[in-house]
């Protein structure tokens, strides 16, 4: 690529071209992703939109709108108000709430920020989970009149529990309370008690008014008594330092593999940790293949080295089978692929888990069914554990996951990226939670349930055949189905075993599959009739997959 | 220890997204919209799949109503990048006779755009979209996620959108639905500034100060680029220094007077500008909360 605007056989202009990479805005910079928490009302919103006004990327036409919208639906009179800077959709905007993450970008002449503005709510605790699990240091809003609350305990735990080491106690609306310095110290105090508990590497307090700009973007005239820097100028400073792994090890999960020609086999991939090296020795995982780094490819050329973030395509020196879901990691990862996984798990359905379930996991690029049992849940106020075999929206519990497969994961405090994973709903494709991988958690693991006596092709094409010729159906109630199938599957499977024992192999192949379409036909009228959705055409292509042989 | 600045975690991440979709979606196609956001997209894609090509054609929805230098860019960029490029035109909304001038923006734009993007869709059965739109441009993209999930009728639901922790996108979807898949998400207007002239990407030469023929109408600069503009009572052509901040139909972009004529003095003069590119696009006025019904009824 030569020059900019070429348009040459146009006739167009060339813009004229210089070394201008030095003074390029945002070459030098670094970036910041810090997340904002705090109850309705304790002035998020405020505070953002003042960090986007004082920073200079609110542009004029932008302000005419902001000052009209303050009129509108403003909460301070005539004056500005800039949570309406911030506050997107309409719904919300009528409400006066903020129900969403929403993400804001801002930039100063050393760093820019992404600012992931979540609800403060306790039914959008997921929100937040969701904001914080991008989040390197998170700022926790405290008003001044009310102090530490539940609520604070609460974002603080969430904040932790994702992973955010770096934490900005900024203690708002300290003009309604006189710039108080009693005040403001008996909150640190109580905070400082509360965090305790909390896995944080560095709290930072500060007093600041989002309404009147005080300690926000410049020091504080009304607040003499404190010597620390403003909100901004610690954004700008703090040194964030990347999460590290006892083994010192690169793990880099591979997305897809690049065969544009027969010459090349590239695997495409990001680095979540570590640093990698050309001619490094490797290992595949699972399959536990080595070989070692030939090249480290990219369009602006190979590089000698790279290190965590990065996208990269690397070529092996020997021809080994590695596709995507697979992770290369350097030859001291200390890991393992393994089929049992320890984890938190925050649930983000408004249809509960249930000990036992099966979803279908995705950790980094790889998905595996996994059956979750529950055994405990956390108070997120308390920080108590408390037994539990059930999980609403919002609860987090401990449970032990049993999947189909081994598949490499990391531990969630050394690698966010492999050590984090999503729940899907096979049936309805919904997210329904998202995990932590903890190995010092020790859940039980549930005995087997009806999801795993039916092979789930089976199960497949027999709704899809019920769905079409079975009336009777509608009439039909969940509970006594489940129990009926329970009892009978096995039943049936002894039956048959008898039978073939007796009669020889062919009818006890015959009993087997009696079972099983008893088994199936139950299972599927079972999840009709309990609400579940069935796409017929996500179960043919499932009964394909999983290649059963009715 | 190499730190990674602001504008390479920014790469990696969308280099990231559009690897994720080209291993997870059947048949997916770049929105080409011509204009800076869509050429960092499409340079990021050329990264993505480097030293192959992106296995996934173009697609440019023509409103036959851009600007001429727009249309002779995308065919060289198509060309000299050895990619498939797929125009689609509303043939009907063309024998309906619709044009900004006689039927108003709203109507013009949801015809010849939103109509027309939903019918190329289902034309080829494209199941997932990339876009160059960026959370800071709008309000409401503010809560846009990076995988959108539309339905058969490729709606968009605000209400049921998937969380998206980390880098984990739930790429899972029904038969009919598909995504849209907006990989520079968390650019700024000024990141793709910056990186256009860090990476020395080719833009068309619109965005750069030149005498134009302009015209003032409604209080916009907009430049007369065919005889399909008739002149009202009153008005006429003048040439001026103009250039644009963002590039569409060219009835419905206004141009703001400039000097800038080189990439540097663009990023120069963005930096100290007091109105945000959105301006000078005409179908965002149409009241407060209008772009999220757009995305409602399915505009990009
Ligand atoms: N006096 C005063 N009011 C504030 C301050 N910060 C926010 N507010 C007001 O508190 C109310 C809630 O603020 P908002 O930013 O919407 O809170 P959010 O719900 O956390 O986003 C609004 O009326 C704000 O104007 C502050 O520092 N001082
Ligand atoms: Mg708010």
């Amino acid at each position: 690529m030569d020059a900019i605007a070429v348009d040459r056989a146009t006739g167009g202009e060339t813009a004229p071209q210089t070394a201008v990479a030095p003074s390029i805005d945002g070459a030098q910079k670094s970036l910041l992703r810090f997340i904002t928490c705090g109850s309705v009302d304790d002035g998020k919103s405020t505070l953002i939109g003042r960090m986007l006004h004082d920073s200079g990327v609110v542009f004029d036409d932008q302000m005419e709108a902001l000052e009209k919208d303050s009129q509108k639906f403003g909460t301070q009179g005539d004056r500005i108000d800039f949570a309406l800077l911030v506050d997107g959709l309409s719904a919300e905007r009528e409400q006066g709430i903020t129900i969403d993450v929403a993400y804001r970008y801002f930039s100063t002449p050393r760093r820019s920020f992404i600012v992931a503005d979540t609800p403060g709510h306790e039914q959008y605790t997921r929100n937040m989970a969701t904001g914080a699990s991008t989040a390197e240091l998170a700022i926790i809003l405290i008003d001044a009149r009310k102090g530490v609350l539940p609520q604070t305990r609460r974002h603080s735990f969430i904040v932790s529990m994702l992973g955010v080491r770096e934490v900005v106690i900024a203690i708002n609306k300290m003009d309604l309370v006189g710039y108080s310095q009693q005040v403001y110290d008996k909150i640190v105090a109580d905070y400082r008690e509360l965090a305790r508990r909390l896995n944080f590497g560095n709290i930072v307090f500060i007093p600041i008014s989002a309404l009147e700009g005080d300690n926000v973007t410049k020091p504080s005239a009304a607040m003499p008594w404190y010597r620390g820097t403003s909100l901004i100028a610690h954004l700008e400073t703090v040194d964030i330092k990347p999460s590290t792994a006892a083994d010192g090890a690169f793990t880099f999960p591979v997305q897809w593999v690049n065969r544009p020609n027969l010459d090349f086999r590239g695997y495409a991939g990001w680095m979540t940790r570590g640093r990698i090296a050309q001619g490094d020795a490797i290992v595949a995982l699972p399959s536990g293949r080595r070989s070692t780094v030939a090249r480290i490819v990219t369009y602006d050329g190979d590089l000698s080295e790279a290190v965590a973030g990065q996208a990269l395509t690397l070529t092996l020196a020997d021809e080994i089978d590695v596709s995507r879901g697979d992770v290369i990691v350097s030859a001291n990862y200390s890991g393992k692929p393994r089929s049992l996984i320890p984890a938190r798990i925050l649930w983000m359905s408004e249809r509960p888990l249930a000990d036992g379930s099966t979803y279908l996991l995705k950790l980094g690029t790889a998905m595996a069914q996994a059956k979750i049992s529950v055994s405990r849940a956390v108070d997120i106020h308390t920080y108590e554990e408390g037994e539990a075999q059930r999980l609403n929206m919002n609860e987090i519990g401990i449970a032990a996951i049993t999947l189909d497969r081994p598949i490499v994961a990391s531990e969630y405090g050394e690698d966010r990226e492999l050590g984090g994973f999503i729940l899907i709903d096979r049936w309805t494709n919904e997210t329904m939670a998202l995990g932590l991988v903890d190995s010092s958690l020790s859940p039980k693991v549930a005995p087997d349930t009806i999801a795993q006596v039916v092979p789930a092709g089976l199960a497949g094409r027999l709704t899809t055949f019920l769905a079409a010729d079975l009336p009777l159906r509608r009439q039909t109630r969940g509970g006594i189905f489940q129990r009926v199938l329970l009892g009978y599957a096995p039943l049936a499977v002894i039956i048959g075993g008898i039978i073939g024992a007796l009669s020889g192999s062919l009818l006890l192949g015959l009993g087997v599959a009696v079972a099983n379409v008893v088994a199936c036909a139950l299972l599927s009228l079972w999840m009709q009739d309990s609400g579940m959705p069935v796409d017929e055409s996500r179960l043919r292509d499932e009964a394909n997959v999983d290649g059963d042989g009715i | 220890m190499i730190q990674l600045t602001h504008l390479q975690k920014l790469e990696a991440e969308s280099i990231h997204i559009i690897r994720e979709v080209v291993a997870e979606c059947e048949k997916p196609v770049m929105m080409y919209s011509i204009g800076k956001d869509s050429a960092v997209m499409l340079h990021l894609a050329m990264k993505a799949f480097y030293p192959g090509k992106p296995p996934f054609p173009l697609l440019h929805v023509d409103t036959t109503w851009k600007f001429r230098e727009m249309i002779e860019f995308r065919d060289q960029r198509a060309r000299e990048l050895g990619l498939d490029l797929i125009v689609h035109i509303n043939e009907e909304g063309v024998k309906a006779g619709i044009n900004p001038f006689d039927s108003g923006s709203r109507l013009h734009t949801d015809v010849m755009k939103t109509q027309g993007l939903k019918q190329a869709l289902d034309k080829y059965g494209f199941d997932a979209a990339f876009g160059g739109a960026r959370r800071d441009e709008e309000k409401s993209r503010a809560k846009e996620r990076v995988f959108s999930l539309r339905s058969a009728e490729h709606r968009w639901d605000p209400k049921n959108q998937r969380p998206e922790p980390w880098r984990l996108f739930n790429t899972r979807k029904r038969p009919g639905e598909s995504f849209r898949v907006f990989p520079i998400s968390n650019w700024t207007e000024s990141d793709v500034w910056s990186y256009i002239a860090l990476e020395k990407i080719p833009v068309v030469p619109l965005y750069f100060a030149k005498s134009r023929p302009i015209v003032r109408r409604d209080g916009a600069l907009i430049m007369r680029d065919d005889e399909r503009m008739k002149l009202l009572p009153g008005e006429r052509v003048e040439n001026m220094m103009v250039r644009f901040r963002t590039l569409g139909c060219y009835p419905l972009t206004g141009a703001v007077e400039s000097e800038a004529a080189t990439l540097e003095a663009v990023i120069e003069e963005m930096r100290n500008s007091h109105s945000s590119e959105r301006q000078g696009r005409i179908i965002d006025h149409d009241g407060s909360g209008s772009m999220e019904q757009k995305k409602q009824e399915g505009y990009f």
